[in-house]
């Protein structure tokens, strides 16, 4: 089986059963969709599979092979965040920042499809099943709708590296 | 332990490599199977994977609606026929009904704690039939027949039914979040001038249910013969009971013209 994991083509060796959640974190050491509830009801194993949103704890890897996927690691760096992640920071919609990974995927694709500004019910069903436990939500809302419409500045203060801390560098990034 | 995988590039293949279904785990979109498996409750021995044996489209065939079992529910919420679509865009969220096969939502028996298959009442009051096969080969029935039987052994192929200027109706009650299972849900169908009435009632057991006491008395109140609600984590039997000779009078009041 292969899969093109944020844009690397990838030769993947887990059983054809195995959860694409299990293959990203597992195989591929991709860890930004996180194994919460890995029952479909929580959403942050959340990852695109050829632009759409799918659950990756209920996708059995064999039925996605050839695809393309997309985690949080393919949408933007420490330099360069994508729109979505950007916003979030500047409206401080994540605290525990679990649920995270899920929300920002889901939420690029809903501006993805959505072509331009988004309204806060458009945010409530794209994300109806993504559960922040710290009930973040309202600052996640705020977030998604400054990202659909462009309100996203440059992020300056982002935590700089301090000097003889290791670069983390994830894998799967296309860096 | 790794299961065989067998993986049909046809529906005719499909169909043998099922044969009687003895021992056969059916993967569809896989949103039943794998939480199962999570948890160490399904421990797959042979697994027939149907991603690739076609089964995936919706066609209309000869004034028919013919669905394939592959079908995602995500495809149902722009089907021609509204209460179809309508019950669909409930099922689970977008990102799950993108992979939650029609034919899963049919086939899967209900868990001990969760109610499955909230498509049956739009198909049992579209008058829809299953093609399925297992032991003894092919056969099509009615909905209502299929979900009754033992449907362990039987593998869905398509869902069809007929295609004609139908009123409907439709009430439900839910909780909020988008993963509760149903309260109770209703839809009703029949023709412009009222004939072929057709009710189906999901939600309030573990699987749906036609109502022909009330079909054929048209009393809401009827319904309470028809079905036996049941009491679990969603609501209890008595509040079902309350509720649902309310829910089937809503959907009734819809089938009439304006």
């Amino acid at each position: 089986m292969k899969l093109i994991v944020n844009g690397m083509e990838l030769d993947i060796v887990s059983p054809p059963l195995t959860p694409l959640l299990h293959v990203l974190r597992d195989e591929l050491d991709i860890t930004s969709p996180k194994a919460g509830c890995q029952q479909g009801g929580c959403g942050t194993c959340t990852v695109l599979v050829d632009g759409e949103p799918r659950r990756s704890c209920l996708t059995a890897v064999a039925t996605v092979d050839g695809a393309s996927i997309t985690t949080v690691e393919g949408l933007g760096d420490r330099d360069a965040l994508s729109p979505v992640q950007a916003a979030f920071h500047r409206h401080y919609a994540a605290q525990c920042g679990f649920c995270t990974p899920g929300m920002v995927i889901a939420a690029t694709a809903l501006i993805q499809r959505a072509g331009g500004p988004v309204e806060r019910a458009d945010v409530l069903e794209a994300l109806g099943g993504h559960y922040c436990r710290c009930t973040g939500y309202v600052k996640i809302i705020d977030a998604v709708v400054a990202a659909s419409r462009g309100e996203v500045d440059q992020i300056e203060d982002l935590p700089v590296s301090v000097a003889g801390e290791p670069e983390v560098q994830p894998k799967g990034s296309p860096a | 332990m790794t299961a065989d995988v067998l993986v049909p590039t046809s529906a005719d293949e499909a169909a043998s490599l099922y044969g009687d279904g003895a021992g056969i785990t059916v993967v569809g979109g896989g949103t039943i199977l794998l939480p199962e498996m999570a948890v160490g409750r399904a421990r797959p021995g042979r697994a027939l994977m149907l991603h690739r044996a076609g089964l995936g489209t919706v066609d209309a065939v000869e004034g028919r609606v013919v669905i394939g079992a592959m079908v995602p529910i995500s495809a149902l919420a722009d089907a021609p026929d509204g209460v179809l679509a309508e019950v669909a865009r409930h099922v689970a969220d977008a990102e799950i009904r993108r992979s939650a096969t029609v034919g899963g939502n049919i086939a899967a028996a209900p868990a001990a704690d969760a109610q499955r298959g909230d498509l049956g009442a739009p198909l049992i009051a579209l008058g829809a039939r299953i093609r399925s096969t297992g032991a003894g080969g092919e056969r099509i029935e009615p909905i209502e027949e299929f979900l009754a039987g033992d449907r362990a052994g039987r593998l869905v192929l398509d869902v069809q039914y007929d295609r004609f200027e139908r009123r409907s109706g439709t009430a439900a009650l839910r909780r909020r979040h988008a993963h509760s299972f149903s309260i109770a849900a209703v839809v009703a169908c029949a023709r412009a001038d009222g004939s072929d009435l057709r009710i189906g009632v999901s939600g309030v057991g573990p699987t749906a249910v036609r109502c022909r006491t009330v079909e054929e008395s048209r009393d809401a109140a009827d319904v309470l013969s028809d079905v036996d609600p049941i009491d679990d984590a969603v609501a209890s039997a008595a509040y079902r009971r309350a509720v649902l000779p309310k829910l089937v009078r809503d959907a009734l009041d819809q089938l009439e013209p304006a």
